[in-house]
């Protein structure tokens, strides 16, 4: 403070003293405020991390992989049903995203620069990567439960897709848009037709983005709810190998079972939640490691 | 003025002579560019001739690279570029519509300033034109991929590594990748834009050589910001000046007895 002041009296305007204090002033409370927030959103985010390991943690047990849901009243029990169910029906909905997602995105990339039609596209992409999940759902349930005679767990991957799209999509155009085009032109003057530079440098180039982009979109639909409750609804058994009828899954079931009056659903609804979220954190992981390990090249 | 004259001829000392009866492989007629509705290449007439090293200089933005990038036609990637006139490459007009501008390409390869090697190892690199336009067993393919390197004067370097990453090469074995990806695939024609403006003295000595042992084969054409450079490695210069040709002729005549002031005000670095 006391060199401020000196340096003030030496440039002779006594009004830059007090400029100056304000400015610090405000740089000070900026920064306090800012750490403060930060500290407060990560203090809850650690709050639930840490109550879901707790609780999550004391109910895992071997059961709880291999014993489908218990009956109402019943003791025991597992959510092996829905955890494979959660799997098949996010293993749906990404192999039923990635090639729309990655061609679409490819299109805006590579073919619709500059066009009015990729424009619109990339508008309402990201509309639906905002959208409200249940809209979806709703979409969805209108779209297929019907017609197909009930709810089944096509309709739930369709849901899934859906919300997968337009994040793989994102991803995709962004990573391509980070390939030089110098690169696309060195291709071209080899007399590569655009396909094949598409394919072999462009894609290749992007890889790991790309790659990174799907694991983040099944990182999303893995613990998505609203889009499955009027879709794949939910199973207490295990489904049908059709797919047909209602499909047991962990978002539904954590929801059903931690609103539940007996404490073995309740202690199954924290494990779910512990091995969703872990699940998420390991893809999450694998896509950060993919992409740092492409930058570095 | 004659200390000048003495710089260039010591400077041209590397370069063969100009070959005066070399056939014409490229004749530009009446060329116009277009970046929509600018102009950057002005009536341009101006041929090149077969197995020499033709030098384009001038300063930046005078439509060098411009020019370059007509005779692939590597300016239809963009839409709003477009050129009007004539481009005979052996007599026939490389702009009319009915060329397939990949074949051309395969036929006109074209080195970038900035090494530009595929995410793929440094053999696929080489594969990848080769390919393109020939079926060829195994054999024959490891055959011309290890000739273009040797040609490339790359071999010896990246023999034992010919699976790993291109992109993991020095920037001047990576502009040498690119070369060799280039003469891979047999064509007649070299476009150069500013090879060595990225690299370091030493990798831009050994891309020099290289141009002088390949002009035996191509014909090569050169963009380079680098008056030195025209003149060890070119027997004819064309000196452009806002989208214009200023002057053309063998590169010793246009070094140290220029017709034009323009010119020579250029060369001499007073302007430019």
């Amino acid at each position: 403070m006391n060199d401020v002041t000196s340096t003030v009296q030496y440039t002779g305007r006594p009004a830059a003293g007090r400029v100056r204090r304000g400015r610090r002033i405000a740089d000070r409370t900026l920064k306090v405020v800012c750490t403060v927030f930060t500290g407060l959103g990560a203090f809850v985010l650690g709050w639930i991390l840490l109550m879901l390991f707790y609780e999550g943690g004391a109910a895992l047990s071997l059961d709880v992989f291999t014993h489908v849901t218990p009956g109402p009243g019943t003791e025991g029990g597992g959510i092996a049903n829905a955890i494979v169910g959660s799997l098949i029906l996010t293993l749906l909905g990404i192999i039923v995203a990635t090639p729309i997602g990655v061609l679409a995105g490819t299109y805006l990339a590579e073919y619709g620069k500059g066009s009015k039609l990729a424009e619109i596209i990339r508008f309402v992409n990201d509309i639906l990567l905002a959208a409200p999940s249940i809209l979806i759902g709703l979409f969805v349930y209108t779209l297929m439960v019907p017609p197909l005679g009930g709810y089944s767990g096509w309709a739930g991957g369709v849901a899934l897709a859906i919300i997968a799209v337009p994040v793989i999509v994102r991803t995709t155009e962004d990573m391509l848009r980070l390939v030089p085009g110098s690169l696309r032109e060195a291709g071209a003057a080899l007399g590569a037709p655009m396909s094949t530079v598409i394919v072999n440098v462009s894609w290749r180039a992007a890889r790991a983005g790309m790659v990174t982009g799907i694991l983040l979109a099944t990182a999303r639909i893995a613990g998505e709810t609203a889009p499955l409750l009027f879709t794949a609804l939910n199973n207490n058994f295990w489904f049908k190998p059709n797919l047909m009828g209602g499909v047991s899954n962990l978002p539904v079931m954590i929801y059903q079972f931690a609103l539940a009056p007996y404490d073995n659903w309740r202690a199954l609804a924290w494990a779910g939640a512990l091995i969703i979220t872990l699940s998420i954190l390991a893809l999450s992981i694998v896509a950060r490691l993919l992409l740092k390990k492409d930058l570095a090249r | 003025m004659t200390s000048i004259a003495i710089n260039a001829s010591s400077a041209i000392g590397g370069a063969a002579a100009a070959d005066m009866h070399a056939p014409v492989r490229i004749s530009v007629r009446h060329l116009d560019f277009f970046y929509s509705d600018f102009r950057g290449l002005k009536d341009i007439s101006l041929d090149f001739y077969d197995r020499q090293v033709t030098a384009l200089i001038g300063p930046s933005g005078c439509g060098k690279s411009t020019l370059l990038r007509t005779f692939n036609r590597i300016y239809s990637l963009y839409p709003e570029q477009r050129a009007q006139g004539e481009i005979l490459l052996d007599g026939q007009n490389i702009l009319a519509s009915s060329v397939d501008v990949n074949e051309l390409r395969a036929r006109v390869g074209m080195v970038f300033q900035k090494p530009t090697p595929f995410p793929m190892s440094i053999h696929d690199n080489i594969a990848f034109g080769i390919r393109l336009y020939e079926k060829l067993s195994k054999a024959d393919l490891e055959d011309r991929v290890e000739q273009a390197l040797r040609k490339a004067a790359l071999w010896d370097e990246v023999k034992d590594k010919l699976r790993q990453s291109g992109m993991g090469l020095s920037g001047g074995q990576q502009q040498r990748l690119c070369i060799a990806r280039t003469i891979a695939q047999r064509p007649e024609v070299i476009l150069l834009d500013e090879p060595t403006s990225a690299l370091d003295p030493i990798s831009t000595g050994k891309i020099e050589e290289l141009i002088e042992q390949l002009r035996a084969e191509f014909t090569i054409v050169i963009v380079t910001h680098n008056m030195q450079q025209a003149a060890r490695i070119s027997q004819f210069t064309a000196f452009m000046y806002l989208g214009e040709l200023v002057e053309f002729g063998p590169t010793s005549k246009m070094f140290m007895t220029p017709n034009k002031k323009q010119t020579q005000d250029y060369i001499t670095g007073r302007f430019g």
